[in-house]
């Protein structure tokens, strides 16, 4: 039995699913607000912090890595504050293992949110100020269960992001088993030491767990009668639909 | 309906506001009751309709509910949309597609308990007759319904002022008339004023009361029905009301001996007029004003009628036939190009083709004026 427990690295992988389920949890707090901003802002300058918010997309995880790096490392103002309010850096831990994969998984949220905001009709939300609702009140009873599809749907994009990534970790965290080795680097790893049967297995677990996270997904959002249906109820109550 | 306090003004307007080219500029007052705001589309209903509820500011101007100033431009007061307590039910409705009938119609009764919500959101439902439907989705009901569900909502608030957006618009009228029963009855126990627009000239007569007369941002005229769409005297509001044709004139001869007058509608070919006997008005030959005579109202003839009380009897060819439903509409050139409707049985006698020989017969009391 022994050569089984080599062959998967079960220590990597619980660490990138906690590191997967921290990191859509705090992206989906920080991602509601900042899509709400932007599906309803009409600041004239919006499309440039649109444009920040999709740069992950495009960068090299490695770019994006590196500066995460220098923030995070002890030359900078807020490495140095990290450092001086807990005694140690924030690269190459655990933390700051969070904080570059926030940066880089931030589109993968905060996109699928502002969508669904955006498709919300807006007469429904002059309905509800009309009947007296605050922001808050019609963001909660009329907004977000409207968007539960796109809400879902960030919130598991995220966590399949973060599962999968690579280079970020690579440049922020190094390869600490137990902090900062996640399934990625550690199949990585096992090429490099043409161990392939270990990095078979641990890829075919990585693909069997995003392949089952995202089909359940999809089967809730599918099952999603609530909003799906009356997404549709609403197409029928307008007379343009 | 004239209660004790429909006589004291409740909803006052006085606003302005511009969109680009167009610009609104309308002050009115609307007491109690069903007050109609008539007018094509594009007249800046919903635009007025949208600074009441507080949806779209204004330039300028001053809107009070009761002793309420709900927006004053010169005292900067705009109270936000939420705190208006105006009731608005817009042309969408937007009822909460999530929500079951009942969740909607608590929607805007956030003050009071649970049991207490529930027993209002209960008793307004039994009201406009959709108890049975609490539990459904919007999506799962009829149009009618559904139009009853937002009345409901916007009522179970107890708003100051309703607002509605032609919302019968799309309904049959058998519905649309037990609807109307039904927010008439509300409206005795409730005075408030109800600001009720649409397009629609049938639905102005059968709602009755008073009417706003609304065209190109402004009010044109407002009275009974009866005062706005029988005496029209203005251009816009014979337009709104049926007139299919309009003319230019010029008095020509005044016959105070006869109460009539004639006037001079200029032809359509240059150097030709048509003259046409009106009633009389205070007016002096040569003055200018517009003739509007209703499709419906000119009879046509094949050979030239004798012994008529009618005093204008006018020669003219018809250039166009064209079957509207159950009735054709004819062009006739009799120096000016005239709109008349006959039935298809009329069409058959007479053997009506284009090009065909006709007199147009018309009565004096079938000519409109208005001022110009």
């Amino acid at each position: 039995m022994a050569w089984k427990v080599k062959l998967i690295n079960w220590e990597a992988f619980r660490l990138t699913i906690e590191l997967a389920v921290v990191v859509s949890a705090i992206l989906f707090v920080i991602g509601l607000p900042l899509a709400y901003w932007i599906a309803f802002s009409r600041w004239r300058w919006k499309f440039l912090v649109e444009a920040v918010v999709a740069l992950p997309i495009v960068l090299p995880p490695t770019v994006l890595g590196f500066y995460v790096l220098v923030a995070l490392g002890s030359r900078s103002p807020l490495g140095r504050m990290w450092q001086s309010l807990t005694g140690h850096t924030l690269a190459f831990t655990f933390t700051g293992l969070v904080i570059g994969s926030i940066l880089y998984s931030l589109p993968f949220a905060v996109q699928p949110f502002a969508a669904s905001f955006s498709s919300v009709n807006r007469k429904l939300l002059a309905a509800s100020a009309i009947l007296g609702a605050s922001p808050l009140r019609t963001f909660f009873r009329v907004v977000v269960p409207l968007s539960a599809p796109g809400l879902v749907t960030g919130l598991a994009l995220s966590f399949a992001h973060t599962m999968g990534e690579f280079g970020v970790v690579l440049m922020v965290g190094g390869n600490i088993p137990g902090v900062t080795r996640t399934v990625s680097i550690d199949i990585y790893d096992q090429v490099q030491a043409a161990n392939y049967a270990a990095a078979n297995a641990m890829a075919l677990l990585l693909l069997i767990f995003c392949f089952v996270v995202l089909a359940l997904v999809y089967a809730l959002n599918r099952a999603n009668v609530l909003s799906t249906v009356s997404s549709r109820e609403w197409r029928r109550t307008s007379p343009a639909g | 309906m004239p209660t004790a306090e429909s006589s004291q003004p409740l909803l006052c307007v006085n606003l302005r506001q511009t969109l680009g080219s167009f610009q609104l500029d309308c002050e009115f007052v609307a007491s109690a009751g069903f007050n109609i705001l008539f007018g094509a589309s594009g007249a800046g209903k919903t635009t007025l309709l949208d600074c009441v509820a507080g949806l779209t500011t204004p330039d300028g101007g001053r809107i009070v509910v009761g002793d309420r100033v709900l927006f004053d431009a010169s005292q900067a007061t705009n109270i936000p949309v939420a705190k208006r307590n105006v009731g608005y039910v817009i042309q969408e409705l937007a009822l909460f597609p999530h929500l079951t009938v009942e969740q909607n119609v608590e929607y805007g009764v956030t003050k009071l308990s649970r049991t207490q919500r529930r027993e209002r959101a209960i008793s307004i439902l039994r009201e406009f007759h959709i108890e049975q439907l609490r539990d459904r989705r919007p999506g799962k009901i009829s149009g009618g319904e559904r139009q009853r569900v937002a009345l409901a909502r916007a009522l179970v608030t107890e708003p100051r002022v309703l607002l509605l957006d032609e919302p019968l618009a799309a309904l049959d009228a058998p519905i649309k008339a037990k609807i109307i029963d039904d927010l008439r009855r509300w409206n005795q126990a409730h005075a408030i004023p109800i600001l009720y627009v649409t397009h629609s000239r049938e639905e102005v007569i059968a709602l009755g009361e008073r009417v706003l007369v609304m065209e190109a941002g402004r009010i044109i005229a407002q009275g009974t029905p009866h005062e706005v769409l029988r005496a029209p005297r203005q251009e816009t509001v014979a337009q709104l009301t049926g007139f299919e044709n309009i003319f230019d004139a010029s008095v020509w001869l005044v016959h105070e001996d006869r109460g009539t007058m004639t006037c001079r509608l200029p032809g359509s070919k240059p150097k030709t007029f048509v003259l046409l006997e009106t009633p009389l008005i205070r007016a002096q030959p040569g003055s200018l004003l517009r003739v509007g005579i209703r499709a419906g109202d000119i009879l046509l003839a094949i050979v030239k009628p004798e012994g008529l009380s009618a005093r204008n009897v006018i020669a003219g060819r018809v250039v166009s036939l064209e079957r509207r439903d159950m009735i054709i509409s004819a062009h006739v050139d009799c120096g000016v190009e005239m709109e008349v409707y006959l039935t298809l049985a009329a069409q058959e006698a007479l053997r009506l083709t284009p090009g065909s020989e006709v007199w147009l017969v018309i009565k004096t009391h079938s000519c409109h004026l208005m001022a110009k």
